[in-house]
């Protein structure tokens, strides 16, 4: 075996225990991914929290893939920028990797082969380990040397970050427990690993300690969370058409109801889960069945949207309860799949041709992405029109550590105002879009109610307060005003904003949404430690509750951080309550990789800098 | 106009079905196409049809998609909810429909540019999985709300008002049914009632996606001398296999015995259809049977009319997805939702 060629270099490395960040450079399709996961529950169920990170290409095989740890004893489970301890396994971007290290940080990399001296950095810590020689003079299967190279650095990184074995060993054997053959081999392949590095590599300055600070939270994407949603929320019909990032959230949604949805009795499917040709038929069967009563929801992301928005305005137009979650990835066009952005917000919100306006959801993690699935669905059967949840790929493909999921046994469904075979029978007056409430919502029937009573014909043409065809300028616009007041009647319905005031009083605010929040809250702290104190609120919903209106109002200079290139949420905040432009910073981040805590404080010390200010 | 109802007042002698419904229950509102419009006659014979069948009208969803074909379903079966989609995507909102509430009886109505043209994915996918409906394409070989412009379905050869030629292929809705792999597949013309009605009426006993293509002149654009969609050509060219009879099974079933020409099928619904073969070569039964028949047939220029493939033994869409007996849309929250203990249960395993 070669010697390693550990160097300590003249800039101090960097010393941290529990807050780091790690990253591993690999070729997709490596068998990297469960590696790489072993390692972050490793730390997780040692009461460390993790933020981790897939980014990844859109491909099957070959191309490289990244997986970024954030580890953080303090709970920031965004991304911060930069990088302290790269494990830089695919030669295809060393020039790209070892540039992303911080100074005083760490490399681990296969030092199988000799690398030029040109290869190296001086300022950080190269840490080699001949990883191929290793798997090759144990393993012959070539499968085998390939798989156990991920498992042996799993182990190196252990002893390297101190990193308690056993820990990794439970979930081993938790994975393997129906395998068990696999086992053994994983374990040795981990220890192997372990023993390398404590008895060759040097000892490094950053480590992880048994902490308690993940409390009861759970650890689960996205798509998942937001399926489970569906479940709960009584969805029985899903249409879909395959796209990432919004895929695993249909599948999902098919286990669970395969696990909690059978009737005991028949053993047959309280749903039905239709993968369609299109988006276009989709949405056409979510509208169908929502016309007919029952929930349904589609998965999608920003091309599917597009498709879908012909269908998306009759249904506004015709008033049918319809969920759609969209998974937000980089646009436009199929631009970048595997990426993630919250780029669809306009495209959503004003969603087909002619007037429309639709409800839209932020949830910030897997844990609001089940609640607001559960609470789309009825959205949308109180308010008899599209809701849409905009999910991103960050929150959507990556496990997140959030609160648990939560049902209350008190909840019930709210079904808006179905008129019943019993109020017809009685005689009630049954005008199919008119607004009997003063709230905006009509009364609907379903098909087959009563025999003689409440059929109305819908169409995408006007018509008048009964449902008859109509091309009077006045049945349309009286039509029209009613769906205004039905929107500004959602303002009340939709989640609230959720504020969070700084600890010393200040006239400076910004205002975010979704996956931003980790790195927003991350952000604030650190701007607080460095004398810019700002007030800051979490919008969860559009249209916006009049506490958005008044936080702006209240606040100068308010920043809208988005991760968007064209500030989609400023622009839905102007037109919304009619503001000046200029009341509003955008600070914007559109590259495609998750927002970074470093990425807004560095725009807001800038805008500081700029406006003449210490920083 | 459209908003013109029928004057409700019934002549005490008008006969009544097994409901009690006579045949004026069955229609619907003052139909606004021309006057003598194939469609017309297409919607009488399904207001008839429906009748004959004895079932209440408001146990039928009607939906269509967008085109002079797809405003008819206002014009029959008025106490049915109806749904005028968007063009072309009638088969994806009838299959949500359909997936919402089994316990109803659905009729897509649709037309040549809906279905072949624009509509011609969701037309083939609907059949692939084989969705429980009445799919009509009242189909005249042009585009009648937007002045005359060819539709998929147009001959090559065949002239528009205008005077110009089409140079484009045709597309032939029944044989892609048959190549689909649609469990029932009929052709009817608009002007021939005595066929359409009971061809409406079997495909409505039929589980399973039942397509009918009416040949239905348009009588403003597509009935000159240059069309093979006009009422002269396909009177003069038709050539119908069987003529049928729906048997409701309450009936006495009374079996012609005119050897070698009718031929009796169990329906699912326990109805019986009975056909009477006017080709003795004619075997419904067999899918590439029917394909070669038809091409045959249309490469001399013929249309061939009648019950052409039937299965009926075919399954529906809730059969392939295993759904419940009760329509989803009336599953109770206790049935939908799994509870709380069970979502502590799931938080539990995500540690």
């Amino acid at each position: 075996m070669p010697v390693t060629d550990a160097r300590t270099v003249p800039a101090a490395p960097l010393e941290a225990v529990n807050d780091f960040v790690v990253k591993f450079a690999n070729v997709n399709g490596s068998g990297s991914a469960s590696a790489n996961e072993l390692f972050a529950r490793a730390i997780l169920r040692m009461g460390v929290p993790v933020g981790p990170r897939n980014i990844f290409p859109s491909n099957i095989q070959g191309l490289p893939t990244w997986y970024e740890v954030r580890i953080s004893g303090a709970g920031h489970l965004g991304r911060r920028g930069g990088v302290d301890l790269m494990v830089a396994m695919n030669p295809q971007t060393w020039d790209d990797d070892i540039a992303e290290v911080d100074v005083g940080g760490y490399l681990f990399y296969d030092s199988t082969r000799p690398l030029a001296a040109t290869k190296m950095r001086s300022d950080i810590t190269m840490i080699g380990m001949p990883l191929t020689e290793i798997c090759n003079s144990t393993w012959a299967d070539p499968r085998q040397r390939q798989l156990f190279k991920n498992i042996l650095y799993v182990g190196a990184l252990a002893a390297l970050l101190r990193i308690d074995m056993g820990a990794i060993e439970t979930l081993i054997a938790e994975q393997y427990k129906s395998k068990p053959r696999l086992l053994e081999p994983n374990v040795q392949a981990l220890r192997m690993g372990y023993v390398y590095a404590r008895d060759h590599l040097p000892a490094i300055g950053l480590s992880v300690r048994r902490s308690n600070a993940v409390g009861d939270r759970i650890f689960i994407d996205g798509n998942r969370a937001a399926a489970l949603g569906c479940v709960y929320g009584g969805a029985t019909v899903c249409a879909w058409y395959p796209i990432t990032p919004s895929s695993s959230l249909a599948e999902s949604f098919q286990n669970y109801c395969h696990k909690l949805r059978i009737d005991p009795a028949s053993g047959r499917r309280r749903y039905a889960v239709v993968q369609a040709e299109d988006e276009i038929a989709s949405i056409g069967i979510v509208a169908g069945a929502g016309w007919n009563g029952a929930r349904a929801f589609t998965a999608t992301s920003g091309p599917g949207i597009s498709l879908m928005s012909e269908i998306i305005g009759l249904a506004y137009f015709a008033e049918i309860p319809m969920t759609i979650i969209d998974v937000q990835r980089g646009g436009p066009s199929t631009g970048m799949p595997t990426r993630t952005q919250q780029a669809d917000l306009v495209a959503c919100a004003y969603a087909s041709h002619g007037d429309t306006r639709h409800v839209l959801l932020f949830p910030e993690d897997p844990h609001e992405c089940f609640e607001f699935a559960a609470s789309a669905l009825d959205l949308a059967d109180r308010l008899q029109t599209p809701v849409f949840v905009m999910s991103d790929l960050d929150i959507a493909m990556n496990q997140r550590l959030c609160a648990p999921l939560a049902w209350s046994e008190t909840n019930r469904y709210d079904r808006g105002k179905v008129m019943s075979f019993e109020q017809l029978e009685a005689g009630t007056d049954f005008g199919r879009y008119k607004d009997v409430d003063g709230d905006g919502i009509p009364w609907r029937t379903l098909p087959g109610t009563h025999p003689t009573r409440g059929s109305y014909f819908t169409r995408g043409t006007s018509r008048d307060a009964y449902a008859r065809y109509s091309e009077r300028g006045r049945d349309y616009v009286d039509n029209m005003e009613r769906l205004l007041r039905k929107f500004d009647t959602a303002r009340s319905l939709v989640p609230p904003p959720v504020p969070n005031a700084s600890h010393r009083p200040t006239t400076w605010g910004a205002i975010y949404f979704g996956s931003t929040a980790p790195a927003m809250r991350e952000a604030v702290e650190s701007l607080e430690q460095a004398g810019l104190a700002m007030d800051i609120l979490r919008v969860r919903a559009f249209p916006f509750s009049g506490a958005v209106r008044e936080f702006i109002e209240s606040h100068g200079p308010v920043f809208v951080v988005e991760q968007n290139r064209d500030a989609q949420l400023r622009s839905l905040l102007v037109d919304d309550f009619g503001l000046d432009p200029a009341r509003l910073v955008p600070i914007l981040h559109f590259d495609g990789t998750p927002i970074t805590a470093r990425f807004i404080v560095g725009a807001v010390k800038a805008y500081a800098h700029e406006a003449g200010m210490p920083t | 106009m459209t908003w013109i109802a029928k004057p409700r007042l019934h002549h005490p002698t008008l006969a009544r079905n097994s409901l009690g419904y006579t045949r004026r229950d069955y229609e619907g509102k003052v139909s606004t196409l021309c006057a003598g419009c194939g469609h017309d006659s297409i919607s009488a014979a399904i207001v008839q049809a429906f009748w004959l069948m004895d079932i209440a009208p408001h146990r039928v969803a009607k939906l269509s998609g967008i085109g002079c074909s797809s405003k008819t379903p206002d014009y029959f079966l008025g106490p049915a909810h109806g749904f005028n989609t968007v063009h072309g995507r009638m088969p994806s909102v009838l299959t949500g429909a359909n997936l919402a509430n089994r316990s109803l009886i659905y009729l897509g109505v649709s037309g040549d540019g809906d279905s072949a043209s624009i509509g011609l994915g969701q037309f083939a996918h609907a059949i692939r999985r084989g969705v429980d409906m009445t799919y009509i394409v009242e189909n005249n070989g042009v585009y009648g709300l937007t002045k005359g412009q060819f539709s998929a379905t147009a001959d090559p050869g065949s002239v528009s008002k205008k005077g110009v030629a089409n140079t484009d292929g045709p597309l032939d809705l029944v044989g892609l049914a048959l190549l689909l792999g649609a469990s029932f597949v009929a052709r009817g013309f608009a002007g021939d009632k005595a066929q359409l009605v009971p061809l409406v009426q079997a495909a409505i006993s039929h589980k399973g996606s039942a397509i009918i293509d009416v040949i239905s002149p348009c009588i403003a654009f597509n009935n000159h001398a240059g069309s093979t969609k006009s009422y002269d050509y396909v009177r003069e060219h038709n050539e119908a296999v069987n003529q049928l009879d729906l048997v409701p099974s309450r009936n006495e079933i009374t079996v012609d015995y005119a050897a070698g020409e009718t031929v009796e099928l169990a329906q699912h619904d326990g109805t019986f259809l009975r056909l009477h073969k006017l080709r003795e070569d004619y075997d419904p039964h067999d899918r590439i049977g029917a394909m070669n028949y038809l091409h045959e047939h249309q490469a001399r220029g013929e249309v061939v009319t009648g019950l052409l493939y039937v299965d009926p033994a075919a399954q529906d869409l809730h059969a392939g997805l295993e759904t419940v007996e009760t329509p989803l849309n009336l599953l109770s929250e206790a049935e939908l939702c799994p509870g709380a203990a069970v979502l502590e249960h799931i938080n539990s395993s995500l540690r």
